[in-house]
């Protein structure tokens, strides 16, 4: 029979996989992480997320107003396991409108609730999908956060970039002027969120340069963040996790002061996801570190 | 501290309930609106026993936590009253009573009869006539400038919106929420007061000058007008939408105005309120439209006389698809037949008789022409000859398109099976049973077969016609699958169209149809165009399910859009072959056959191909 089956579709001989006897063992050591990155091409029977993050109130505020999150697990499933992981960064409204509570409202109730919703498939066995989407869930964490924020500091807001990784889609859903990022090993950085900030939307619209843009007055002001406005329309869409590559999330601590170079050059010099973290927080306080600074790593392996 | 508890533990703050008297006055009867700290309630005031008089009540409820938040809120609120008491305008309410009970802070209004202009948006079902809005409008001009001019120093209102102004009984506008109405306040981060989508650029920087009141006047009506809530597009995008384009009832002069209004830099716009209206009554006298109510409602005609470059005539209805290879056109029809027609001048060239209706699309390969019938066989013919090769049997119609990939047939059939077959042999490698019948065409990617049942389970077979995954929509799948290897689409006759991620199955986003559809998405730079039985054609996003446009038409969409060089081209019930713009959804032209069109047009060469239920294959240039 399996014989008929080769003829009938050819012969399709799975390629044998090289595969370290350590591929199974979590969590990774350090030198295992650093085989991954040194090696040009990682092969890991199983796919498997690895994050890590970094955070400073910078050189020059007294209070932290970001929050952040990174949850990384695998979904175990009937068929076998996915990679399942939910990443947050926060920057609260500075002042005296308490953005510290902003963020932190934000982030607690997007992870509530999208925890909550997946909880069942986490720890349950379940042959059924949701019934709801990844967008939908998403746009219900945020409109969650939204309430959340109105309530416990009313006037305040916050920025919002939350990603969802099931499998090998990331869901993005994105507020204010955060944003996420692919870094690609050849170098090339690429946005994948539009900030929501007067400056920039004053560049899309060709009144400013981008050399105006960056010295522009007003760079922190943006047109839309939780907590702000009755309707909320925050930017949800699904892409494919970059592979190989990261998805960075960061606040604009971070890339609001360090060049696409530095940013390359931290991630590369460092032997593993942890220490390009630190690399890149160093590289913000270096630059002056005019405000707080988050940022999250995430590469999926496999 | 109980505070915080009981706030967690209850679903947001509670409202009042009817009958509940407050301050042992005000005597609420029901909640007439909903904001971001509390509820607006009607009451009656009890000081008055004799008449009923209303009032009002503008509810807050301070459910910040931190003590420094709950005191800035306080203070916010005894401002608006404070700023209200001290004004006097026949389209401003007057303010009655001003009180705090622990947590909640109410303010005392004049009660409104009628409802606010948001609404009136909302619930209109057509354009609001140009007439009416000027008319609001002209009122509008005349608050704003009783408000500009205000002494010691001018009040800006801040947050001019639909949901801000009310229509009271008489038709007469009032304005309402002078909740920030206030000093501006300047934050590290991202000071926003004011309504996103209404509010002009200088007013996001900290500027708020009586410029900025206009601005959003000019915002305000041009969503009256053109019925597209600027909060749902980007900030200050309103020249990319001119509301002409939306309404072409609006006259020139009227637009000319809100564009006016709507300058970008502050000195372009008019200098004051009172000179906007000065504007807005010479459009009123112009136009007549104060006088005449009812504005002419043309639409744009871009349907020319449009003339085939052939047509072929069949014994019966064409619901299937055409195929075009090697300069002959191959089309089912309903007569039992498959024809060969010739693509560049229509000439018949053979036809194929099967004992059943050919509703589907053929395929193509190795010379062979593969098609199911409702006579419950897949029928391979050879393309030089027309002459049969083998034929392939299943138990039930065929209504489902063939599909050829990595040596093999895929087709699905009323007999509920998958049906894998021998591309060379014709022999049955396997067959997989689903729920129902299959109509929908197999799309095969990632190693893995995708199909659609009647069931409204969706299926992932291997090559070994094992399952992988299943997916249950609430009703049939009749669409089949366009896919990446990022993301399946289709719909489904529960109104939806759906994006899965094909490894697992798992619902990456559903966008929600008018209505039913078994129409298969089209697939484009990242568009996704699509039809339904609610007569429209759309346009999502495929990253982010959002809606780019839509495009009526007369009757069901029940064919598939096909998009060729900058066109798409789509066929409706309605009997026409709509081409439109696909990045816009602009119609560029559209040709009327004699009955219904369900299948889908066929485009090469800068020639459209599609048959109708009149009989007829129909050759235009695209």
């Amino acid at each position: 029979m399996d014989k008929l089956f080769r003829w009938l579709f050819g012969n399709r001989q799975q390629p044998e996989v090289k595969t370290q006897d350590m591929v199974n063992t979590a969590p990774l050591s350090e030198q295992q992480l650093h085989a991954i990155v040194s090696s040009q091409n990682p092969r890991f029977e199983l796919q498997q997320l690895i994050a890590s993050c970094g955070q400073s109130v910078g050189k020059q505020r007294e209070l932290n107003e970001d929050s952040l999150l990174a949850l990384t697990t695998t979904m175990a499933g009937n068929s076998g396991n996915m990679p399942f992981g939910l990443y947050v960064v926060a920057d609260g409204m500075g002042g005296h409108q308490f953005g510290e509570v902003a963020s932190n409202a934000a982030i607690r109730s997007v992870a509530g609730y999208v925890v909550k919703k997946f909880h069942p498939y986490l720890f349950n066995i379940k042959s059924e999908t949701v019934e709801e989407s990844f967008q939908e869930i998403m746009q219900a964490a945020v409109s969650e956060a939204q309430r959340a924020i109105q309530k416990e500091a009313q006037g305040s807001g916050t920025t919002l970039t939350a990603a969802l990784v099931v499998g090998q889609q990331i869901t993005v859903a994105h507020v204010g002027d955060s944003r996420a990022y692919f870094i690609y090993p050849d170098g090339r950085v690429e946005p994948i969120t539009r900030d929501h900030s007067l400056v920039k939307r004053l560049e899309e619209l060709g009144h400013i340069t981008p050399e105006e843009a960056a010295n522009y007055p007003h760079r922190n002001v943006l047109y839309r963040a939780l907590g702000q406005g009755e309707i909320l329309d925050p930017d949800i869409f699904t892409v494919g996790f970059p592979q190989p590559g990261y998805l960075m999330i960061c606040s604009d601590g971070l890339w609001g002061v360090i060049t696409e170079q530095d940013l390359v050059r931290s991630i590369n010099e460092a032997p593993n996801l942890q220490r390009a973290c630190q690399n890149l927080v160093n590289a913000a306080n270096a630059a002056g570190g005019p405000d707080n600074i988050s940022v999250i790593l995430v590469q999926l392996i496999g | 501290m109980s505070d915080d508890r009981d706030d967690k533990n209850s679903n947001g703050p509670r409202q009042l309930q009817a009958g509940v008297t407050l301050a042992n006055r005000y005597a609420i009867q029901e909640v007439i609106g909903i904001g971001g700290m509390g509820s607006v309630y009607r009451a009656r005031d009890m000081h008055f026993p004799n008449v009923t008089k209303l009032v009002a009540v503008k509810e807050m409820i301070n459910t910040a936590p931190d003590p420094l938040v709950r005191e800035t809120i306080v203070q916010n609120f005894e401002r608006e009253a404070n700023l209200l008491a001290t004004l006097h305008h026949p389209s401003i309410p007057r303010i009655y009573d001003y009180f705090s009970i622990e947590s909640r802070s109410y303010l005392v209004l004049e009660f409104i009869h009628g409802k606010d202009l948001e609404a009136v948006i909302n619930e209109a079902k057509t354009f609001l006539l140009e007439a009416q809005v000027l008319s609001w409008s002209v009122e509008l001009c005349d608050v704003l400038d009783y408000l500009h001019k205000h002494k010691p120093d001018p009040i800006i209102f801040r947050d001019m919106k639909p949901s801000n102004v009310m229509i009271n009984n008489n038709g007469d506008v009032m304005l309402v929420d002078f909740g920030i109405a206030k000093t501006f306040q300047s934050g590290i981060k991202g000071t926003m007061i004011g309504t996103e989508g209404y509010s002009p650029p200088e007013q996001y920087r900290g500027e708020a000058t009586p410029s900025a009141d206009i601005y959003a006047l000019g915002a305000t009506i041009h969503h009256a007008l053109s019925r597209r809530d600027p909060r749902l597009e980007p900030p200050f995008s309103f020249a990319e939408r001119p509301m002409r384009r939306i309404n072409p009832a609006i006259s020139a002069e009227m637009e000319a105005v809100v564009n006016m209004a709507l300058e970008y830099s502050p000195e372009s716009r008019f200098r004051t309120a009172a000179d906007m209206k000065q504007a807005l009554t010479t459009v009123a006298r112009k136009t007549g439209a104060l006088v005449r109510m009812a504005g002419p409602q043309t639409g744009p005609v871009n349907t020319g006389s449009i003339k085939p470059l052939w047509t072929f005539k069949c014994e019966d209805e064409i619901r299937g698809t055409p195929t075009i290879f090697q300069g002959t056109l191959y089309v089912g029809s309903y007569d039992n037949n498959l024809y060969a027609l010739n693509a560049a001048d229509g000439k018949f060239q053979w036809k194929y008789p099967t004992e059943g209706g050919v509703v589907s699309r053929p395929a193509i390969a190795d010379g062979n022409i593969f098609f199911g019938s409702e006579d419950k066989r897949l029928h391979v013919v050879s393309v030089r000859s027309g002459k049969v090769t083998w034929t392939y049997y299943t138990d039930g119609p065929i209504r489902s398109s063939p599909r050829i990939a990595e040596g093999h047939i895929f087709i699905g059939s009323d007999d509920r099976y998958l049906h894998a077959i021998n591309l060379n042999t014709g022999r049955m490698v396997w067959r997989f049973e689903t729920a129902d019948a299959i109509r929908a065409t197999p799309f095969v990617t990632n190693n893995l077969v995708y199909v659609g049942s009647e069931s409204g389970d969706y299926y992932a077979v291997d090559f070994r016609g094992e399952l992988k995954w299943r997916f249950h929509a609430k009703r049939s799948i009749t669409s089949s699958t366009v896919g990446t290897d990022q993301a399946l689409y289709f719909t489904s006759v529960d109104s939806m169209l759906y994006s899965l991620d094909p490894r697992n199955g798992w619902v990456l986003w559903r966008f929600r149809l008018g209505k039913p559809s078994i129409s298969t998405p089209c697939l484009m730079d990242d568009l996704i165009f699509v039809g339904a039985a609610d007569g429209f054609i759309y346009a999502v996003e495929a990253r982010s399910s959002k809606e780019i446009w839509r495009f009526r038409t007369e009757h069901q969409v029940n064919g598939s859009p096909i998009i060729y060089k900058d066109s798409l081209y789509c066929g409706s019930v309605d009997g026409n072959l709509y081409c439109l713009e696909y990045r816009t959804g602009r119609l560029r032209w559209k040709f009327g056959t004699e009955a219904a069109i369900t299948g889908t047009p066929l485009a090469y060469d800068d020639i459209v191909y599609v048959g109708s239920n009149d009989h007829q294959v129909y050759a235009l240039l695209a």
